[in-house]
């Protein structure tokens, strides 16, 4: 066995940092024009934030206050951590489970891709969608409901709600792991539209029932929510500091869960 | 391209009695079922080898192992020398693997410039492009290609990398006999660049087209190895067709019969030496009429080869 030949160009297959950081550019450009032309992608995850916006914010109670905080501004939060939710949680485990269990993410594997490139492209497409929603809210609010507020409580709300797509992304990896490709989208719904009612995000969170209130704070969407809400003055009393530990804890949670599954799929094979 | 051609016949010299790749007395189970059972097996610089058997023999299996995508229970897999999951062993090989589905809405260059970005020194896309007949279909999406052009993206894939070593999983498997013998032309283009290839297939004419050595795998072992002649060699026999009164008792205590069945009014025999047999026929039968010798087909010296197992096994991929 000649391994000494072999050896012989091991030098030139170093990558630079650069080269390295150039990978995750081109993985992340790619998951974004991927999910962008995905009409089911596109469709659901930005079009309900934004009609639901439209209708209950611009057509209906626009000229309503929920605790001070005129109804436009205040469901700018609540729709905005809906749209989140949805675009993280879509984005990352639909396409998972189905890279997973379809053979796809095999091909990447046995290629030099440095494996974090590939979730770490899923996170940022999360969150470049989350801010294109948060800016369409913001927009549509600009204009045609008379939204206006100082710069600092803009970037302040905008930071939030696309920070806030990193618990998401995290639960979606996690769920990618655990779902089948055809059982992925359903599993989804199932989490994503109860947890938004319950957290408040579509009947504003002093109108549910004694009993959601209690489920609510558990939570991760109420407490995105609520720190959405806290910046344009509608937030509930408890401290940021708390909703902020609450999101972290999630987060790694779900990124130990996701790992679980990660090294699962390491040591066993899949169809 | 002829600077590659230049660049790749001197280490191919260098390489040429090296083993690429290797899977030493590997064992591989699923639950309880033995996908691979202690195999033996080389890949050769510079050779193209096929795994050549049914479905479930344990092709993907082997193939999965030397990629790193999967670890052995038992025995030794090496690729260059070190562990196939060395992130530069993965530079230096290309894969092609059955997926079930891609991301549908990228297009072809843009899924060439994905994967070209993960490897140092890729080929151009360009020439990827040309290699792989995709120049027209560039601008493509993936879900809008037939079959045998989604193919040929995977087989781009595997090779925009510019790797030595390249494994090609069942890559004709469903594809139509023009877009087989499309992919074929293509694979040899890239062999006569001196890469290294091991392919698997259950079609014996598409090793027989493409490899230097084949290796028989039949239920997680390899069965029997050669060159694609010597298979052939191994288990081609003759085929007989004649019209006799001679019994099926007497017709099978010819020296070298294998078998003898009925064919509406005649009999077909098949034997190793159809020379002795005919002779036997015609001194026994001088009535004998209707005589027909002709090959046993490739496919059905291949189904001799892994007669007893094809029925069981476990699903390979």
């Amino acid at each position: 066995m000649s391994t000494a030949g072999m050896a012989l160009n091991n030098a030139s297959i170093v990558r630079s940092p650069q080269e390295t950081a150039k990978i995750y550019l081109q993985e992340a450009k790619y998951e974004f024009l991927k999910n962008l032309r995905l009409r089911m992608y596109t469709a659901s995850v930005l079009s309900f934030p934004i009609m639901f916006y439209v209708l209950f914010g611009l057509v209906l109670n626009a000229k309503e206050a929920i605790g001070g905080t005129r109804v436009p501004t205040y469901l700018i939060a609540t729709y905005g951590t809906f749209g989140v939710m949805g675009a993280s949680l879509f984005g990352t485990a639909s396409g998972l489970s189905s890279d997973r269990g379809l053979g796809w993410l095999q091909v990447k594997r046995a290629s030099p891709m440095p494996p974090f490139a590939y979730f770490a492209a899923k996170v940022i497409t999360s969150m470049i969608f989350s801010t294109i929603i948060v800016l369409a809210l913001f927009l549509l609010g600009f204009a045609a409901g008379g939204v206006r507020m100082p710069l600092s409580e803009f970037a302040g709300l905008l930071g939030t709600l696309v920070a806030g797509s990193l618990p998401f992304s995290a639960m979606g990896l996690a769920l990618g792991y655990f779902t089948g490709p055809n059982s992925a989208p359903a599993t989804i719904n199932l989490i994503y539209l109860p947890m938004s009612f319950c957290s408040g995000l579509w009947v504003p969170f002093m109108f549910l029932p004694k009993v959601l209130k209690q489920i609510a704070l558990v939570l991760p969407p109420y407490h995105l929510s609520q720190l959405a809400l806290g910046i344009v003055g509608a937030g509930s009393h408890q401290a940021s500091s708390t909703h902020w530990e609450v999101l972290l804890a999630f987060t790694m949670i779900c990124l130990g869960v996701a790992r679980i599954g990660f090294q699962r799929d390491q040591e066993k094979m899949y169809g | 391209m002829v600077e590659t051609l230049e660049h790749s016949s001197p280490l191919q010299r260098k390489q040429s009695q090296g083993t690429v790749a290797s899977l030493a007395a590997v064992n591989k189970s699923y639950g309880g079922v033995r996908a691979l059972r202690g195999i033996n097996f080389q890949v050769r610089a510079g050779e193209v080898v096929a795994l050549l058997g049914p479905n479930g023999a344990g092709k993907t299996t082997a193939v999965k192992l030397l990629l790193g995508l999967l670890q052995p229970n038992g025995g030794k897999v090496r690729v260059f020398g070190g562990d196939p999951v060395n992130p530069e062993n993965r530079m230096r090989t290309g894969a092609m693997l059955q997926v079930g589905r891609v991301p549908e809405t990228l297009r072809v260059r843009e899924h060439i410039d994905l994967f070209s970005s993960y490897y140092v020194n890729p080929m151009p896309c360009g020439e990827v492009l040309a290699v792989t007949g995709l120049e027209k279909l560039s601008d493509r999406k993936f879900g809008e290609l037939s079959g045998g052009q989604k193919q040929r993206v995977l087989f781009a894939l595997a090779i925009c990398g510019n790797p030595d070593l390249l494994f090609l999983d069942e890559p004709t498997v469903g594809l139509d006999v023009e877009a087989r013998r499309m992919l074929w032309d293509e694979i040899r283009q890239l062999v006569q660049r001196g890469k290294t290839v091991l392919l698997t297939t259950h079609y014996l004419q598409e090793a027989d087209a493409l490899a230097d050595r084949v290796a028989v795998i039949n239920k997680g072992e390899i069965v029997t190895e050669g060159t694609p002649a010597e298979i052939k060699a191994q288990t081609a026999g003759k085929k007989i067709r004649c019209i006799t009164r001679l019994s099926f008792d007497v017709l099978r205590r010819i020296p070298g019969v294998m078998e003898v069945k009925h064919d509406r009014e005649a009999v077909e025999l098949h034997t190793a030496q159809a020379e002795l047999a005919v002779r036997e026929l015609l001194s026994r039968d001088s009535q004998l009429s209707g005589l027909e010798v002709s090959s046993a087909g490739l496919e059905e010296a291949f189904l001799a080869l892994t007669q007893d197992g094809s029925r069981r096994g476990t699903e390979s991929n």
